[in-house]
């Protein structure tokens, strides 16, 4: 196992690396004169060369591309053009928050999505399978931005039961950081009252941008319970004697389980552009919010850190999805041996 | 004879589709005697699963029983669902390669059936395992309990099952084709592995196939299907020496073993949405009369067989 | 043809092209079907933010523009982004697709490696950061959906590629003398149609759905255009007032992304028997 989870890490370093130079690419190429619009508009021409200098533009292309990439290995994204401060460290404030975003809409989106994936199948052709159908296909079809936008109407300006937006009541002030998670922090400061708050604050965040997810995974559960149910292996366990609900919970839904699994992996991709719209609806201090500042501050150096960065995130999930995967059937790894 | 552990009588089985209601079985009778075997023989087709399943009490949705009935020691287990037969009756089924759940371990698989219907704790039921795996030579049997289906050969894997099928001490083992998806080697071997475990353990037999040559080695009677009706009954032996339905006759002489000539059967099995009427083989039969079309023919009874023919007596001429 | 019937047969996938065609046929009339042809850019200050009447079906906006005319109007963007962003990404798509799984090389090494480079960030944040070192704008954003969405093409492409070229009557081609082109552009290809059909289907919700959001985060689409995405985000300093503002387009996206992802499914289950069982 440990030399699968090894050579599924090496497998995803090329694309990395691939993207490193893209970001190079695109942030040398596109802009035409990198060093002018570093200036702005209003930079006299010395004010250019000498920003040419210090960024070492000047320099020869390919050493470009060499130093580009020494510095983003060591983490060294440089200073953000609209604050001062090192990329870097702005990213590692934010990150935890669109983490925390992300994970817990993809735990909603797996716990409901896998049993009414279940149930669907189950009831297949019957009311709950239509039901189910309708749900998944409209789940994708909602544009989170907009979804938020409802659900803030309804729920935080008409009904008043949610908080409108951020991750915590401003009067409680925020628990000591240590993981910049607000539901761990909050558990480690002793601090119930804040723990609460925090819940509250993620509910509509977490909600919308789970429904995508919930969707995908629903239907992916539903067809891969159908195509167990065919398998002779369930007939045999069923002639066998295997009880009914026992039989479709835990036996089949394992085997069916695991092209969900590939789906979640798929999924991650589209939680994180839904918590650009999300943290945006919300003013949820995460990357996000941060690229949505970069673009509009035209600060390129930030957006292509968020690029890398949440590239990395993409790939150390789509790594735990194989491994996982692994573990629910025993095949896996020993096919890529 | 001895008290028949397994008794069906009369049966039919519909299925209702888009294509209209399908007769897979009409007016089937056998039985199977308390310690004894039986082999069910027929082409695919002729019902055969379908009367597996309604043993096993898993038909398909759809499928209806609106006559008949099967007796399991002594209880109808068709229409009194608390008589269920489920891990009473092993189950030995026709793929070992599909047949077991490849994301589990084989232990679990056991287990989960014991688990139902066994008496005694996990750990009761994991030292029975252990001791059936022994039964039925798979080797190093402690390892084997904790392996994935993937890690075990053909042979194994059909050993495995028979453990299964033997797990919660059934009276009667239900065999679906068992040898069909191995090779010949190792068909011998489980063949003789299931006499063995039988006559020890003094179980019936319920043996279907499509392969007089199994057969033959492993059950004392046989019954004919053609078309989802009995055709011959009788012991193994002397339906194999002296076959009377046209249809058995014809069949065995199809067998390439004891084929005097390769003459097959014109025609085939019909669709169980369109079954002839009257004798449902007499559009292919040799000796056909014009009576065969009108109506189910009677079926004759000598000594302890049964031929549902009552011509059968004529020569075929080839 | 078969396919088409077997859309017909499936309630839920006619539904969809009912939907799709119903769009286009509004993207096509909008000029003539928009109460307010000229609310496009104009704007009426003294009749903003009315709510839904007999005059204003779906309600004023900030700047006293019929909504429902700035929706059918919307159509018409929505279609033209997808069309042209689709059309681009197969155009680069397909015949990496097709080159990469013809042979395995080097150079089919290359490109895959490159779709991969591409494929391992999610699609927006790659969109999103191009659509910023380029000046926003809604070309903008159809060039970076573009570049973003080709790699899809190309593996399903690839895909198909490779499984065609091991089939028989590929080899019999290639035995009778067929050039690789000539056997690629006209048998792999029509024979991997259907796929590409599934894939570009799907991409024209998933086009429609990502410009939106362009255009709500200030990347896409720039006023007065009577953009989707961009009205929502308009919408959003006059709640919870003006509940009809952000209502409408936003619907109005559902219901085209629905018709798409609709139509797509059906097409897959038509273009796949094996995957139509589990349907039914």
């Amino acid at each position: 196992m440990a030399r699968y989870i090894l050579r599924r890490v090496l497998l995803a370093l090329p694309a990395l690396f691939g993207l490193v130079i893209l970001t190079f690419v695109l942030s040398r190429v596109v802009p035409g004169d990198a060093a002018a619009t570093l200036a702005g508009d209003a930079a006299t021409p010395a004010q250019i060369a000498d920003i040419r200098a210090r960024y070492g533009l000047d320099r020869p292309i390919m050493e470009q591309a060499a130093i580009h990439v020494r510095q983003v290995l060591t983490g060294d994204f440089g200073r953000s053009i609209f604050s001062g401060r090192p990329v870097a460290e702005e990213i590692i404030q934010r990150l935890p928050a669109t983490l925390e975003l992300t994970f817990v809409a993809l735990f909603l989106a797996t716990v409901i999505g896998i049993p009414l994936g279940l149930l669907a199948a189950l009831d297949h052709n019957g009311p709950i399978d239509h039901l189910v159908r309708l749900l998944s296909v409209g789940g994708l079809a909602i544009a989170s931005f907009w979804l938020a936008i409802m659900l803030q109407l309804v729920f935080s300006m008409d009904l008043d039961v949610l908080p409108l937006r951020g991750r915590m009541d401003v009067a409680l002030g925020q628990p000591a950081r240590v993981t910049g998670s607000m539901l761990i922090d909050s558990l480690l400061a002793g601090r119930l009252d804040m723990f609460v708050d925090a819940c509250r604050h993620l509910v509509l965040p977490a909600v919308t941008l789970a429904l995508p997810g919930l969707a995908t995974i629903a239907r992916f559960t539903r067809s891969g319970v159908l195509e167990t149910l065919q398998k002779d292996f369930v007939l045999y366990a069923r002639a066998a004697g295997y009880g009914r609900v026992r039989l479709a919970a835990i036996y089949v839904l394992r085997n069916a389980v695991n092209v969900t699994v590939t789906q979640i992996g798929l999924l991650f991709g589209a939680l994180i552009s839904g918590a650009v719209a999300v943290e945006a609806v919300f003013d949820w201090p995460g990357l996000g919010t941060y690229a949505v500042q970069a673009i509009l501050s035209a600060d390129y150096k930030a957006l292509l850190a968020v690029t890398l960065v949440v590239g990395v995130v993409y790939a150390v999930v789509n790594v735990a999805v194989d491994v996982v995967q692994a573990l629910i059937d025993p095949r896996v790894a020993e096919e890529h041996r | 004879m001895t008290r028949p552990i397994l008794q069906v009588e009369g049966l039919a089985v519909e299925l209702r589709g888009e294509a209209g209601t399908a007769q897979i079985l009409d007016d089937v009778t056998f039985h199977v005697p308390a310690g004894g075997s039986l082999g069910i023989v027929g082409e695919s087709g002729c019902g055969k699963s379908t009367l597996l399943r309604a043993i096993l009490g898993i038909l398909p949705k759809g499928a209806e029983t609106p006559r008949g009935s099967i007796l399991f020691e002594g209880r109808d287990i068709l229409s009194d669902r608390a008589a269920s037969a489920r891990g009473r009756i092993g189950f030995v089924p026709q793929d070992p390669y599909l047949s077991l759940n490849p994301v589990f371990r084989a232990g679990d698989q056991i287990l989960e059936i014991m688990r139902r219907h066994a008496p005694g704790s996990r750990r009761d039921h994991r030292a029975k395992i252990v001791e059936l795996f022994r039964a039925v030579q798979l080797p190093d049997p402690e390892a084997a309990l904790a392996k994935y289906p993937h890690q075990f050969s053909g042979g194994q894997r059909q050993r495995l099952l028979i453990a299964a099928a033997l797990a919660c001490d059934p009276s009667l083992l239900v065999a679906d084709e068992p040898t069909t998806a191995l090779d010949v080697t190792t068909q011998r071997e489980i063949l003789s592995l299931l006499r063995g475990l039988a006559a020890d353990r003094g179980l019936a037999l319920l043996f279907v196939t499509h392969d007089f040559g199994v057969l033959a080695s492993v059950c004392d009677r046989v019954t004919v299907l053609y078309a989802g009706r009995v055709a011959e009954g009788g012991p193994t032996r002397t339906v194999l020496d002296a076959p009377q339905h046209p249809y058995t006759r014809m069949l065995l002489a199809c067998h390439p073993d004891r084929a005097t000539d390769l003459a097959g059967i014109p025609g085939t099995v019909p669709a169980a949405t369109a079954q002839p009427s009257g004798c449902r083989f007499h559009p292919r039969c040799p000796i056909v009369r014009g009576s065969c079309a009108e109506s189910p023919p009677q079926t004759v009874t000598e000594g302890d067989r049964v031929v549902a023919c009552p011509f059968h007596a004529e020569p075929i001429l080839a | 043809m078969t396919a088409l019937r077997h859309i017909f047969r499936d309630p839920v996938a006619a539904f969809g092209l009912l939907i799709v065609v119903f769009a286009l046929l509004v993207a096509i009339l909008a000029p003539w079907l928009a109460p307010y042809p000229d609310d496009a850019f104009e704007s009426h200050i003294l009749q903003r933010l009315r709510p839904p009447s007999a005059e204003f079906p779906f309600g004023t906006d900030n700047l006293g523009r019929d909504i429902l005319s700035r929706v059918i109007l919307g159509t018409r963007n929505a279609f033209a982004v997808a069309i042209a962003v689709v059309v681009a990404a197969m155009a680069v798509g397909v015949p990496v697709g097709l080159a990469a799984g013809w042979r395995d090389n080097w150079m089919s090494d290359v490109l895959m490696r490159v779709t991969d480079v591409f494929l391992a960030v999610p699609q927006l944040i790659l969109a999103l950061a191009l659509g910023q070192l380029m000046a926003p704008g809604i070309g903008t954003a159809m060039v970076a959906l573009a570049f973003t969405y080709w790699p899809f093409f190309a593996r399903t492409v690839y895909a198909e590629t490779r499984r065609l070229r091991g089939s028989l009557f590929v080899d019999a081609l290639a035995g009778i003398g067929a050039s690789p082109t000539r056997i690629l552009f006209l048998h792999v290809l029509p024979n991997a149609a259907p796929a590409i059909l599934v894939r570009a289907t799907v991409g024209m919700g998933f086009t429609i759905l990502t410009a939106a959001l362009l255009g709500f985060l200030g990347v896409g689409a720039a006023p007065p255009s009577p953009d989707w995405g961009l009205a929502v985000s308009e919408a959003r300093q006059h709640l919870p007032e003006a509940w009809w503002f952000p209502t409408f387009p936003g619907l109005a996206i559902l219901l085209l992304v629905l018709g798409f992802n609709l139509l797509g499914d059906g097409l897959r289950d038509a273009a796949d028997p094996r995957l139509r069982r589990s349907r039914r």
